[in-house]
């Protein structure tokens, strides 16, 4: 049997790959200015904790407000593995010693969010969310309070900086892992018991799904991949202070995720791009009390987006308005074109009925006799 | 002695996170949303003290106005942000409530800047009672705490209103039925938490005098934890809770090692508590139907 490949699927690595070796060549070319990559390792951070995030939010269908604490102790926990294998080993600060303090922050952060993960087989909504809050809220304050030594204390931890110039094709090559994993799970068998789990628990525990396990495999993945971002940030700036992994930061990725629309994994990663490089050419350019105009701006955008997105009374509206039908009626209707589409025929059931009717042959009907079968058999 | 006074300021304390606690777990009982921008209303409130304070110099007029202009904010959030969400997903409502918390503060911080405001409302003065020596705003806090209290488990025993609120919080469709009008008591609801929430304003201004834009948050989470320890929709749980997280947050304030820890032990507490009983101390147990 021929296996269709749906080339639509893998049109976003695709864009990750051309862009990140656009950008390469541009780097190598000196065509890219400081500014503009540590722009870029800002984005890739951003977009692989929002589509992390999109796999609890958006598939899983429970509020993490704790995304940030995943984050923050893969940065110090990696950040101080690179910095001992820096220092001590042979290894000196090369791409060697990142890929283990990348994996090294990863494993913690996933091992936290199995923690984090068995209260959520007993809570679930409000409850998971204020115990994700105070969860991100521990492991701020305790490595803000930490010993000065062993992870800086309220000062920050100093991390060795990888080499900058290329510091953002790891965060493209993360952003490809993080998509092929979340992508590929959520299009298995799998990820169809996530979104059944989500969509009504008690009905996919009634179907035999294991919702312990998925639901502690997602809040583990989810938090992986945060470590890794959060990894990622350490080697992005030379000192990381916990108190930016506050709750305000989770939010932030909240509203991303949100932005990009709930479930949507290119959704998140382009409203992580917008809201990244809003958020650092808006820093240049308001400045003291202006800056706030940005914070007022995005809580008004979550509003709105929400409501219009959620709210009953905007039903028929949405239905009548989105993307899919705004495009259906740009496209000039030609009643004599012929559409090869056999799903579309699938979906009107009165029409293929009208057809038989129509094509059905009554003479033939008419001569059937009962005696003789309708069709000469092989013995015969 | 140190214990005693260590005790008074708790429950001090525990009075002002028990009064903010009310409001969410009132909401929560009768709404069934978490209303996160209610710490904010504390810090609305606070600053409306500021302004009517600087203004008039009355502190009693000062609170009356607080009161006014926060049960606005309240009921207008509702009206405006939450009505239209009503029937939507839970986790849309929440991030609809997140997002007008931070609307709330940064409203504030363009109204009256990042720099902090200071309202001196007069020294109240220390109260000796052999060598215990405690602040009076604790004792003032604590006392107006256990009035509000007894009033309000009052209102909601003996009153048609509170007996409204009572109904829709067991069942909303079969309360409607009773004739009983369900926007009306959602609003009374809210404005009731946004009183409770300007009193906290106060509260915290008379242990510390000074107001800044994001001077709810904390307070809101805290009492948020103390709602959710104390059980989430009960009104007698959120009182409990909110003394307990006082008492526990002065007491390990007063130890010398593990102080600088204190909001991360709370935090470990109300994941502690909620492992072993999900729905909180007083917290009654719903069956999920399908």
């Amino acid at each position: 049997m021929k296996k269709n490949i749906q080339w639509k699927n893998f049109l976003n690595y695709f864009v990750v790959v051309i862009l990140g070796i656009i950008f390469t060549v541009l780097t190598m070319s000196g065509g890219l200015s400081t500014s503009f990559r540590y722009l870029l390792e800002q984005i890739t951070i951003a977009a692989i904790a929002a589509v992390s995030l999109s796999l609890v939010v958006g598939f899983l269908g429970e509020l993490s407000l704790g995304h940030a604490g995943f984050m923050c102790a893969g940065a110090y926990i990696g950040g101080k593995v690179a910095y001992l294998l820096a220092e001590n080993t042979g290894l000196g600060n090369s791409l060697i010693t990142m890929i283990i303090a990348l994996v090294v922050g990863a494993i913690v952060a996933a091992v936290l969010g199995l923690v984090i993960g068995l209260p959520a087989l007993r809570l679930k909504g409000d409850y998971l969310a204020i115990v994700t809050l105070a969860f991100g809220e521990i492991v701020k304050f305790i490595f803000m309070n930490s010993d000065k030594k062993t992870f800086g204390g309220a000062l920050g931890l100093d991390t060795p900086r990888f080499n900058s110039k290329y510091l953002f094709i790891v965060g493209f090559v993360l952003i490809l892992i993080t998509l092929a994993v979340v992508q590929n799970l959520m299009r298995s068998k799998h990820g169809r018991a996530i979104t059944a789990i989500r969509d009504n628990e008690i009905a996919a525990r009634a179907t035999g799904i294991n919702v312990t396990k998925y639901k502690l495999i997602v809040f583990m993945i989810s938090s992986m991949f945060a470590g890794m971002a959060g990894v990622l940030y350490s080697y992005a700036n030379y000192t990381i202070q916990s108190s930016k992994f506050d709750y305000n930061y989770s939010i932030e990725i909240l509203v991303m995720v949100v932005l990009g629309g709930m479930g949507s994994i290119n959704g998140s990663m382009i409203a992580a791009t917008i809201i990244t490089v809003l958020n650092v050419e808006l820093a240049t350019i308001l400045t003291g009390n202006l800056a706030v105009l940005q914070r007022l701006v995005y809580s008004l955008i979550l509003i709105l987006l929400v409501i219009y997105n959620n709210a009953p009374a905007f039903k028929n509206f949405r239905e009548k308005n989105n993307f899919r039908a705004l495009a259906g009626r740009l496209r000039p209707h030609n009643p004599s074109r012929i559409d090869n589409d056999e799903g579309q025929w699938a979906r009107i059931p009165t029409k293929i009925k009208m057809d038989e009717i129509l094509s059905t042959d009554f003479a033939k009907v008419d001569s059937f006799s009962p005696d003789k079968p309708d069709k000469p058999e092989g013995g015969h | 002695m140190e214990i005693i006074t260590t005790i008074i300021n708790g429950l001090s304390l525990g009075g002002i996170y028990a009064m903010i606690a009310l409001g969410y777990t009132m909401v929560y009982g009768i709404a069934k949303m978490l209303n996160f921008a209610h710490g904010d209303i504390i810090m609305a409130g606070a600053y409306a003290i500021f302004v009517f304070f600087n203004m008039t110099g009355h502190p009693v007029i000062a609170i009356v106005c607080a009161i006014v202009i926060c049960v606005i904010i309240g009921v207008s959030i509702e009206k405006l942000a939450y009505k239209p969400l009503r029937g939507a997903s839970p986790l849309a409502v929440l991030i609809t409530a997140i997002g007008m918390s931070y609307l709330l503060q940064s409203l504030a911080q363009i109204i009256f800047g990042s720099a902090p405001k200071m309202v001196i409302m007069g020294d109240l003065g220390v109260t000796t009672i052999g060598s215990l020596r405690i602040q009076n705003y604790t004792l003032i806090t604590l006392v107006c705490a256990i009035i509000v209290m007894v009033a309000l488990t009052l209102f909601v025993k003996f009153t048609n209103t509170g007996r409204a609120m009572t109904a829709v919080s067991e069942d909303k469709g079969a309360a409607q039925l009773m004739g009983i009008n369900v926007n009306k008591i959602i609003s009374i609801t809210f404005a009731i938490g946004s009183s409770l929430a300007a009193l906290a304003g106060l509260f915290y201004l008379l242990k510390a005098p000074s107001v800044i834009p994001t001077l709810g948050a904390m307070p809101g989470i805290k009492a948020f934890t103390a709602a959710v320890i104390g059980g989430i929709g009960s009104i007698p749980g959120a009182m409990v809770g909110g003394f307990l997280l006082g008492i526990i947050e002065c007491i390990v304030n007063a130890l010398p090692g593990i102080s600088p820890y204190v909001d991360a032990i709370e935090f470990a507490i109300l994941i502690i508590i909620l492992l072993v009983r999900p729905t909180g101390i007083l917290g009654k147990v719903r069956r999920e139907k399908v």
